[in-house]
């Protein structure tokens, strides 16, 4: 109505335009800048290898792993067909990961709701975990032979602690208020472990996911080493037999490019399932 | 007749995490009347909340009887409502969720116990808020979501612990006022503590004084301010500070012991 007020309003919508283009701004340098790195790393990488600074049958260099994986992708590998290995690794990351999440939900529940059960078994979990897990690919491949199954086990012993602990803690750290009140309202013990404690030991449960995956990737890899027919890992192991450090670096490539993707799902997983949750600021995430 | 809640001689102590025994509450004599409005005042740590947990059954007294309308409490009992001082409506349900948890964990139908819920959310004025998630509502509206999901199960005691103090002052006064409404609506007998005598008055009518920690009971007030009242407009009124200022002379000396107390063990 009043000048006053005119004047007020024009340096906000400003000010808000202004804020929207210093973002748009921030966004294309954060963008121009990531690709220039990687450009400028495959870069060097390729012409210290051209120049022979660096040595290319040791190290590779960019134009020979694109090359192996486009041979790869069109003729197949020694192995059989590309998709295939890709597949078989596939199977056993996830295999393992449902497992050992499953197993390790299970019993970090059970052990966080029963102090009899978590000081008898305490010290021998915490002696399990202190082995350097990646050996039992070793035993497992002798025992359960050189199928898919030696790799599952793998997998799932790696990922079963990482949720194990989480689901543990989380369950012991359930606020004590919302237990009382679920009492109060009628709730015995079954329905306190359905109704409270796994959906506040949930968030604890889900952020060790993102880890469990990463390393139910590597049980299955490790698990392929041990011994294997197909897979990813196999494919790395015959490279590395024939001096094929092209093959080694292009089996990286699609390991993580195989994670990646799975994060993406694990992450669209997470905003299902704790969706209750007040969103957190994006800006720190990588 | 009855009384709703009587405690007679009731001792609780705990162990502290060192090992040493704490006692909370002392030879703690109280009782309350069918459709009663009381109110506990006393200052901090003198075990005000430890009494409603012996109420609710959620603790054992270590000495003395505790009896809901005339049976000795063991265990948590049906008809007890409690409102606690934190947030403790469940984060991962929606508001309506929330408020048919109760009737859902006593065995009702998913349908029965849905409309229950959204009868009771309209009545604490929350219609239209049913999807929400409690960290998307306001701390007053939490406070609603907790108030309905405790008189959802109608209960005959209603049990509040400092149900207010984390709000402003206008949004509390608003909740005082609706508090007395609902109550007045049900037959439900309410103890209600809080360290705010003013609150405490305008609430109820039988004020309890406990002493500084260990708790007991040094005197019991009537209130004998007309109903219904207006907590905003009531505290205007002559009578409510006759009462007052006779009330605070038994409650200020518990606040300076308390405080002194506090001051030499390096926590004020």
């Amino acid at each position: 109505m009043s000048a006053s007020s005119v004047q007020a309003e024009r340096p906000v919508s400003d000010l808000a335009a202004r804020r929207k283009r210093e973002a748009q701004r921030r966004r294309l340098t954060v963008a121009g800048l990531r690709l220039g790195l990687g450009v400028a790393i495959l870069a060097g990488w390729e012409i210290t290898t051209r120049l022979g600074w660096v040595d290319a049958f040791f190290w590779s260099q960019p134009s020979a792993v694109a090359a192996k994986l486009w041979l790869w992708l069109t003729q197949g590998t020694d192995l059989g067909p590309l998709w295939e290995q890709v597949l078989v690794t596939m199977e056993e990351t996830v295999g393992g990961f449902v497992v050992g999440s499953i197993l390790g939900v299970i019993f970090g529940v059970a052990l966080g709701r029963s102090r009899l059960l978590s000081d008898v078994l305490g010290p021998y979990i915490k002696g399990a975990n202190a082995i350097p897990r990646v050996v039992v690919g070793a035993l497992f491949a002798v025992a359960l032979g050189l199928d898919i199954r030696s790799k599952i086990a793998t997998a799932a012993v790696l990922v079963f602690f990482v949720v194990f602990f989480n689901a543990f803690q989380g369950v012991r750290e359930v606020d004590r208020n919302l237990i009382a009140n679920a009492r109060i309202l009628g709730a015995g013990d079954r329905l306190l472990t359905t109704e409270i404690l796994i959906p506040s030991a949930l968030s604890w449960i889900v952020a060790s996911l993102h880890t469990s995956f990463g390393l139910a990737l590597v049980g299955a890899v490790v698990g392929e080493l041990f011994g294997a027919t197909a897979g990813l890992g196999e494919l790395i192991y015959a490279a590395k037999n024939n001096f094929d450090t092209a093959g080694v670096f292009a089996g990286m490539a699609l390991l993580a490019a195989m994670a990646l993707v799975a994060e993406a799902f694990i992450t669209a997983l997470e905003n299902r399932l704790i969706k209750w949750r007040p969103p957190v600021a994006t800006e720190t995430r990588i | 007749m009855t009384p709703a809640i009587e405690l007679r001689g009731v001792t609780k102590r705990f162990l502290t995490p060192s090992g040493g025994v704490y006692t909370a509450l002392r030879d703690l004599n109280m009782t309350v009347e069918p459709g009663e409005f009381c109110a506990v005042v006393g200052p901090t740590g003198c075990g005000k909340s430890t009494t409603l947990a012996l109420i609710s059954g959620l603790e054992p007294a270590s000495e003395g009887e505790v009896d809901v309308f005339g049976s000795p409490v063991k265990g948590i009992a049906d008809g007890i409502g409690y409102v606690f001082q934190a947030d403790a409506v469940f984060p991962w349900k929606t508001v309506l969720e929330n408020v048919a948890a109760g009737p859902r964990y006593r065995g009702v139908s998913n349908s029965d116990a849905r409309e229950r819920a959204l009868d009771w959310i309209s009545r604490v004025g929350l219609s239209g808020f049913e999807d929400r998630f409690p960290y998307q509502l306001s701390g007053g509206m939490r406070k609603r979501v907790a108030l309905a999901q405790s008189l959802i199960n109608g209960p005959r005691i209603l049990l509040m612990d400092e149900p207010f103090s984390a709000l402003d002052v206008q949004t509390r006064s608003l909740m005082e006022n609706e508090l007395l409404a609902l109550w007045a609506a049900s037959s439900a007998s309410v103890v209600f503590v809080t360290h705010d005598l003013e609150e405490a008055i305008s609430l109820s009518d039988r004020v309890f004084v406990i002493t500084a920690g260990p708790g007991t009971v040094k005197s019991n007030y009537k209130v004998d301010l007309p109903r219904p009242r207006n907590v905003a407009e009531i505290r205007f009124q002559p009578r409510f500070a006759e009462i007052y200022e006779e009330i605070w002379k038994d409650l200020k000396d518990e606040v300076l012991v308390s405080y002194e107390r506090q001051k030499r063990s390096g926590a004020a």
